[in-house]
């Protein structure tokens, strides 16, 4: 492949009803890169990263991972919805975390991120428990593998949720912001784990209002304003050089932020 | 009753004399209760799922169905399995024609339970279990029905308290289960306060028992929380 681009979006369009949320999304996310979402609340971000986890369906133009489109094929000039087995076999391939966490209540910290080990990847229990030490490890929760999810507090849920993602080893994680339900204290911490994921060459596509983490981290950024890419590049463009007014207010907001740190 | 001597006439002597008639309405009050509740339970999942994620012929399916049988009085149900079968040629003997009734009539409230229940599982449960790769049979057999299992525990509790005072019922076909054993008993010797305060106390055992392991199940699964 002359480029080592793992996603591709090309005029991604997606309505609910009446009301059109994504207006042809053009986005590339390359391998080893972190590629961060940033725009208002109702621009369109989370719409978009739930298209390419297949958890909605886009109405228009095409999402491609590693060269396939993602939850149909192509036959004769025609889409055709993959099969509940290929869907999942994909969805597989992309790791999410989200918002609230979502882990499993009736599983041990351990089982949550052992789960799809045994029964998407069919690992045998043993290795799918030596996985899950290693992860539960790398986030620093070692010696919480046996605790049930109500007895972790948000940002040590958060690390686990983030653990079962990047244990299946995804072709790339898609981060739905991660950090907006957890008390702030607790924000580092899971910021602290992505940037180490981040820095070990994993693919992330984040959705983030933390502007420092998106600033630092981000190889790319893009600025996402009424469901249309308004501006994106470098977090140095982006940031210190917004085009549009909209990006210049929606960046004001954080400006107190900035100055304090 | 508290007249102890042990003559002809007194509860204690009558009590002991049918105790074998006594033993066997205890038993198939039981097992028509046990068996009922179990066959409800297989059943009722299998119609909650299907109401909370079938396909749309097959919830307006199990809608009908479940609304058919919480519409109509048990009694009907268990004499028209009973008769109405044999009119068509279908011979049921009463035992499991009753057995049969009850589960029809439970399966729909344990199906009922079971989809409010599968319901109430946050939507990010499923949404999560999808971002890993599970397939839906997956999803449901890992993550949704462990949750909603726990959930409708009281209410399944409830439905299987139902089920017993149901099988009551069964003594207008002849099933001679608990009840009709006790009647049948008071027929000789006239003993009516005695016996049908007997068979309550019979009932109240059987089910507080019931309730009892609800509650231990309960606790068992307490660390389910949120």
């Amino acid at each position: 492949m002359a480029d080592d681009v793992l996603l591709r979006a090309q005029g991604v369009r997606k309505s609910f009803g009446a009301v059109e949320v994504l207006k042809g999304i053009d986005l590339e996310v390359r391998q080893g890169q972190v590629v961060s979402l940033i725009g208002a609340s109702g621009s369109g971000k989370t719409t978009f990263l739930r298209c390419v986890n297949l958890l909605e369906e886009h109405d228009g133009g095409e999402i491609l991972l590693d060269g396939d489109p993602v939850g149909y094929r192509v036959e004769g000039g025609r889409r055709r919805r993959l099969s509940e087995t290929a869907i999942s076999a994909q969805r597989a391939r992309i790791g999410m975390v989200f918002q609230q966490f979502n882990l499993f209540p009736h599983l041990t910290a351990e089982e949550n991120v052992m789960l799809g080990l045994t029964k998407v990847l069919n690992k045998p229990k043993a290795e799918a428990r030596e996985i899950a030490t290693h992860w539960l490890g790398r986030v620093g929760l070692a010696e919480r593998r046996g605790h049930y999810p109500y007895q972790l507090s948000g940002g040590q849920q958060q690390r686990v949720a983030i653990a079962r993602a990047v244990a299946m080893e995804p072709r790339l994680l898609l981060f739905d912001e991660v950090t907006s339900a957890l008390d702030p204290e607790l924000v580092s911490e899971v910021l602290g784990v992505m940037q180490g994921l981040a820095e070990s060459g994993m693919t992330m596509l984040v959705v983030s209002h933390e502007m420092l983490f998106v600033r630092e981290v981000s190889h790319h950024v893009v600025f996402m304003d009424q469901g249309r890419v308004a501006q994106a590049g470098t977090p140095e463009a982006v940031f210190g050089n917004p085009e549009s007014e909209r990006l210049r207010s929606f960046l004001g907001r954080f400006h107190g932020m900035f100055g304090m740190v | 009753m508290l007249d102890f001597s042990f003559v002809p006439g007194t509860f204690w002597f009558e009590a002991w004399q049918a105790r074998f008639s006594l033993l066997s309405g205890i038993w198939v009050t039981m097992s028509a209760s046990a068996l009922t509740i179990l066959f409800a339970t297989i059943l009722g999942v299998a119609v909650g799922t299907a109401l909370a994620y079938g396909w749309w012929w097959l919830r307006l399916l199990a809608r009908l169905y479940v609304d058919f049988m919480r519409g109509i009085p048990v009694l009907v149900l268990i004499l028209f399995t009973y008769y109405g079968l044999a009119l068509f040629g279908i011979n049921v003997p009463a035992y499991w024609a009753g057995v049969i009734a009850l589960s029809a009539f439970a399966t729909a409230h344990i199906g009922e339970t079971l989809r409010g229940a599968v319901e109430s599982v946050p939507m990010g449960q499923m949404e999560a279990g999808k971002a890993i790769g599970l397939r839906f049979l997956q999803r449901l057999r890992y993550v949704i029905l462990p949750q909603a299992l726990r959930r409708m525990l009281p209410p399944w509790v409830n439905t299987g308290l139902e089920v017993v005072k149901g099988t009551t019922l069964l003594s207008i076909i002849g099933v001679v289960e608990l009840l009709l054993t006790n009647q049948q008993i008071v027929a000789r010797n006239y003993l009516i306060v005695d016996f049908y305060l007997f068979a309550g106390l019979l009932y109240l055992m059987i089910n507080a028992s019931i309730a009892a392991l609800g509650a231990r199940l309960e606790r068992r699964f307490s660390y389910l929380r949120y």
